[in-house]
């Protein structure tokens, strides 16, 4: 090959180019400080105009699939916890419902509720989060700061029910692992309180900012049958202006018992994106004050004929020798278990032995009860669905979130497939991209909000 | 439309090229025969009936290790379509043998098939006749095997590749 001069190799020209300018190429990522994760945008540009993208995903890959595969179906939910890390309680309820579906059980009334409150809080912390980092990527620094602010107060409220803020692994199949903490209604007040002020703050900065809304309008749009045959769902099909909300077109858990509305964009593009992700904040936290409100009461401490009965005289009947019908009454828990208590698992979970782990007074207090969380955690028994399989799809964060588990009537599931919410975006990222300029792709990856977990899986 | 009457209506539309159907807690689903896949998702996807316009997932089942089923067909590929404008939704899926894993490509009638079906490729080796881009999605290019099929032991490494490996 003769020798090329610096002008040849650098600037493209001479004989066999074409002469002139050439395109070039560049690679985002895979470690670059405006993706959300690690992932590889490969762009052709022609000057600052993107030709031509290419998106390599998959360096966050661990096996998620083939990891449920080896355990029992419990096992599966602190994967789970790590698909969607910005509202993992989605996942672990969505997870659940599709093993209940699988074995034909519906889950207690106020466990239903539950579920609700917990999602929608999660989906405050998921669009907090994404909006927050767009803006920062924006240059609006404050934003991201308030919003990381408003995510504490909820993330406290998490910390509160499941006693972790990330990894929580809160739901079980039956049921959840413990009742609502006391006076947890209070506390969620007075944090939709700081979080409203806050979406307040931030409308009020950015929502007409002249340098946002240059990078936001008419940017990275697509179209409602483009969306539709994408398969995208979520914040990102309804802005552009498609009415798709499973919560609302096929409800599940109790989302036919609260009202809520569901946002529509018209333009489908990056700003009808923050205005239905804003929008649909203010809708969650009505659906979870609602929820709140309505959920019923199970009874709190109560004998087997419903009387309310003292620890004292649960004691006092235990040294004479009366214990009958004294397995059924409750007693005081360390502060450690709260909410795991027999009457409080009685009113979350189902009430099914081959399914949900006992209570830990009667596991502790009782030959039975330490037979029963045996038979659910040793090798080869536990839960068994009978063969068969079930799809259920729940509303994420980024859309539909389905879970597709197939039974071969064994403790372990035979194959769970997640589907996604992200990746749709992530796929239809090239043509939301192709023809805008190189600076348009950070507000248009920002919008699509790609969580690595839960794409790489 | 009702899941039965959607099973009825493919069953009508493609003969003896559904070889099953069933309704397992809720979810309809009808076993097409290779041949008759593209079909009859075109079918499903344009007729005003049926209308299902988002092919919501596309993913594999091994069922190398399933009782009953050692010695059929090793694979089903699974689609799950949404109508957004009925609200109803249909499985279907092909059985595909162990020796010649392949599958007429769907990437014609929706776009996302081309990504679902690479990820298929990639953990499963089934291959899709007509794909324009049939790489793998989540492994590297350098990976060895499918890890998603029931003889992939969990266990196995990989080396690790890189330039000074």
């Amino acid at each position: 090959m003769p020798e090329r001069t610096a002008r040849e190799l650098f600037l493209g020209e001479g004989p066999g180019t074409g002469g002139g300018s050439q395109n070039l190429y560049v690679n985002l990522g895979p470690a670059h400080p405006a993706m959300h994760g690690i992932i590889r945008i490969f762009a052709e540009l022609d000057g600052e105009v993107v030709v031509k993208g290419d998106v390599e995903i998959g360096y966050l890959h661990r096996a998620f699939e083939k990891e449920c595969e080896i355990g029992p179906y419990n096992n599966a939910i602190p994967y789970t916890d790590r698909l969607n890390y910005v509202s993992p309680l989605i996942n672990n309820f969505a997870y659940a419902s599709a093993v209940e579906k699988l074995l034909g059980i519906e889950i207690t009334e106020r466990c239903k509720y539950i579920r609700v409150v917990m999602s929608e809080i999660s989906r405050v912390c998921d669009h907090l989060t994404c909006v927050g980092a767009t803006a920062m990527e924006l240059g609006a620094f404050t934003v991201f700061l308030y919003m990381i602010k408003a995510r504490e107060f909820l993330w406290e409220l998490v910390e509160d029910v499941t006693g972790a803020r990330l990894t929580i692994s809160y739901g079980r199949v039956g049921g959840v692992k413990a009742d609502l903490p006391e006076g947890f209604g209070i506390k969620v007040r007075k944090a939709f309180a700081e979080v409203r002020q806050v979406l307040t703050e931030v409308h009020t900065l950015i929502t007409g900012n002249r340098i946002f809304m240059d990078r936001m309008v008419g940017v990275g749009a697509l179209s409602a049958e483009e969306s539709i045959a994408w398969g995208i769902t979520g914040p990102m099909i309804r802005a552009a202006g498609v009415p798709f909300d499973l919560r609302r077109v096929q409800p599940y858990w109790a989302y036919d018992r609260v009202e809520f509305e569901v946002p529509l964009g018209k333009n489908g593009d990056n700003f009808d994106r923050y205005l239905v992700r804003m929008a649909e904040m203010e809708q969650a936290m009505r659906m979870v004050e609602q929820a709140l409100e309505r959920m019923p009461e199970g009874a709190i401490n109560v004998d087997f004929e419903g009387r309310e009965i003292p620890v004292d005289a649960y004691v006092d009947r235990g040294k004479q020798g009366k214990t009958e019908g004294l397995l059924l009454l409750p007693i005081t828990l360390s502060p450690n278990l709260e909410g795991q208590g027999r009457e409080a698992q009685r009113r979350v979970n189902v009430a099914d032995k081959t399914i949900v782990m006992p209570p830990k007074e009667t596991t502790y207090g009782s030959i039975e009860g330490l037979m029963n969380h045996f038979m659910l955690v040793m090798d080869g028994y536990g839960i068994r669905p009978p063969a068969g399989e079930a799809y259920f799809a729940a509303e994420g964060a980024n859309g539909e979130l389905g879970f597709y588990v197939v039974s071969d009537g064994g403790d372990r599931p035979y194959r769970v497939r997640c589907r996604p919410p992200c990746l749709p975006p992530v796929a239809a990222l090239p043509r939301m991209i192709e023809g805008q300029m190189v600076a348009d792709i950070i507000p248009t990856f920002g919008s699509v909000n790609m969580i690595g977990g839960e794409l790489d899986r | 439309m009702d899941g039965s009457a959607i099973l009825a209506r493919l069953r009508g539309r493609l003969g003896a090229r559904v070889l099953e159907t069933h309704d397992h807690l809720g979810d309809h689903t009808a076993v097409v025969a290779s041949e008759g896949i593209v079909d009859a998702l075109t079918f499903c996807r344009d007729d005003a009936l049926l209308r299902f316009d988002m092919l919501m997932d596309l993913t594999a089942v091994d069922y190398l290790k399933f009782p009953g089923r050692e010695d059929g067909p090793r694979f089903d590929v699974v689609y799950h379509l949404y109508s957004v404008a009925h609200n109803h939704r249909v499985r279907l899926k092909v059985r595909v043998e162990q020796d010649a894993p392949l599958v007429p490509t769907a990437t014609g009638l929706w776009p996302i098939a081309n990504w679902l079906e690479r990820e298929v490729w990639d953990m499963f080796g089934i291959r899709f006749e007509g794909h324009p881009d049939l790489r793998r999605l989540l492994m590297y290019e350098e990976f060895v095997g499918h890890p998603l099929r029931k003889d992939y032991p969990i266990e196995r490494r990989q080396p690790l590749i890189g330039p000074n490996v």
